[in-house]
């Protein structure tokens, strides 16, 4: 008989791990490159394109591995899309960098190999925290940034369903939490 | 807090008759101090005696009656002025008169009732003194003592545990589940968390124990949060179907028990709160309410008569009970004595 007066901290018992989860690959995998800048066009009707290719085996997206080329003012119209229709707190692009857009300057101003690298570096990681917002996921702009070879600004604005199955009960066996977003950001409640 | 007699002439001193034996408790005063009152229980005898000392031996002390108080009282900090009392008492030690010489005063308060434990938070105390007063014409001379009251419990005889499946449509699923509902101050907390879909990229996931004050009531309620515990319990990215367990010892916080709607005016409730975050620093969290309770010390010497009474005024019976948990072995637990 084991002491009253000492609690029994034993372990609870939990269900033994399927070996195929616990050594297969994750279902969290998404990763996005943003790569091989391109510099189209001439004189004053130049700008810059990124490649941005997506893997993932999420089922919310349609493709597993999409790639697409995408200027900085597309990443801007996503931005602004997000802001006005989803939840989420949307973090910030690297900078416009109007300053270097200006006349006479002595260098090549927003063709600049470190500028482009230092702006790539930043939508790199602006795309990649997007794309794993729980929130933002399902945001049809999101998707047709990432997958669709061109972006429709005359497009419907909404969400997408995910494919595939969903967990097999019934949405009254989840209470749903609470998420915080991006850091120092307001709580959302779902109910 | 006690009055210092500066200019006064002459001074109260009160003095418990068992303040020998009694056991003493450290409570944190309202600037942060820790101090030891002498600890009491709901039902026992509060009993000394004052010594009136007079400062000028040879002058009289005029006064218009000497008595002493017990006094339970709550004090919001938004309303300073108003004290609400729920336990007062008092004893008249002397009719109007003077005395020539210092003198000293028996009392004895018997089987006093004290509903509630001696609480001091963010926005409200609720605290438990005597107040001797040598009452005079243009001021009077008071003294006064503080106690501290504890609130005793027994082994709930119900204790479920808590067990959830809560998350984000095809994100974030989990089971979680803790071995009970209500925890004494000195309790683990055992329980586990169970991963049915991961799709984010978790970082690590903690604990965290949150105590809520809640003052005032209807429209100006106001919740007052204080985290009191973080504690990690997984580093890394869990895949489906891992089981993460926790364990957590409570007696190394400072805690209160769970006080619910003390006196219709406030409430000290705790929480806990499971936490995740992933790689972007985003925080999903889940919060769930648990019960603390006070047990009291088990003695083996035989129960003194006060404590006796004592005893019978606690919840539930005084022989021992048994607490189911899920996984655990059933037990039956030792008798609450003083």
């Amino acid at each position: 008989m084991s002491d009253p007066t000492v609690a029994d901290t034993r372990r609870l018992n939990s269900k033994p791990q399927d070996l195929t989860d616990a050594y297969g690959p994750p279902s969290n995998f998404l990763e996005i490159d943003v790569y091989d800048p391109q510099t189209v066009g001439v004189g004053r009707n130049r700008f810059t394109t990124y490649e941005v290719r997506m893997r993932t085996n999420l089922p919310i997206f349609k493709l597993k591995d999409s790639i697409v080329r995408r200027r900085y003012s597309d990443f801007e119209w996503l931005k602004n899309e997000l802001e006005r229709d989803s939840k989420i707190v949307v973090p910030p692009l690297p900078g416009k960098a109007l300053k270097r857009q200006l006349p006479f300057r002595g260098d090549e101003g927003i063709f600049e190999e470190a500028f482009i690298e230092e702006r790539r570096v930043g939508l790199e990681q602006f795309i990649n925290r997007i794309a794993g917002h729980p929130l933002a996921q399902n945001e049809r702009c999101l998707h047709m940034f990432l997958q669709d070879e061109s972006l429709d600004r005359n497009y419907i604005p909404g969400k997408v369903q995910p494919l595939g199955l969903t967990m097999g009960c019934g949405n009254d066996c989840f209470l749903l939490f609470s998420l915080a977003l991006f850091p120092f950001s307001h709580l959302l409640f779902f109910h | 807090m006690s009055f210092f007699s500066f200019g006064q002439s002459a001074e109260i001193d009160v003095v418990l008759t068992d303040a020998e034996t009694r056991k003493k408790a450290e409570h944190k005063t309202e600037d942060g101090k820790k101090d030891k009152y002498f600890l009491f229980y709901d039902g026992e005898t509060v009993s000394g005696k004052i010594n009136v000392t007079l400062k000028n031996p040879g002058k009289r002390l005029e006064h218009q009656g000497i008595k002493i108080e017990f006094v339970g009282q709550i004090e919001l900090y938004y309303d300073r002025g108003n004290h609400h009392e729920f336990v007062s008492l008092v004893k008249d030690l002397a009719r109007p008169g003077e005395l020539t010489q210092s003198q000293t005063f028996d009392f004895e308060f018997t089987h006093v009732e004290k509903p509630y434990e001696t609480y001091t938070g963010q926005n409200v105390k609720l605290r438990y003194f005597l107040r001797a007063t040598v009452s005079r014409r243009l001021n009077d001379i008071s003294k006064e003592m503080d106690i501290v009251v504890h609130t005793l419990s027994t082994y709930p005889e119900l204790n479920s545990s808590i067990k959830m499946e809560v998350g984000i449509e095809d994100c974030l699923h989990i089971e979680f589940e803790y071995n009970k509902s209500k925890y004494h101050l000195k309790d683990v907390i055992v329980g586990k968390i169970y991963f049915l879909l991961v799709r984010i990229k978790i970082k690590h996931m903690e604990i965290d124990i949150i105590k809520r004050e809640t003052t005032g009531t209807g429209p100006s309620v106001y919740h007052e949060n204080d985290t009191i515990a973080k504690y990690e319990i997984m580093d890394g990215a869990p895949v489906r179907g891992e089981s993460i367990p926790i364990r957590l010892f409570l007696a190394g916080y400072e805690m209160t028990p769970t006080m619910r709607d003390i006196n219709k005016k406030f409430s000290v409730r705790y929480y806990l709160n499971l936490v995740l975050i992933d790689e972007e620093e985003r925080r999903y969290f889940k919060q769930q309410e648990i019960t603390l309770w006070r047990k009291g010390d088990v003695v083996r010497k035989s129960m003194s008569s006060q404590a006796t009474i004592g005893a019978q005024r606690f919840e539930g019976s005084a022989s021992s009970e048994s607490s189911l948990c899920n996984d655990c072995t059933v037990r039956s637990l030792v008798s609450i004595a003083l």
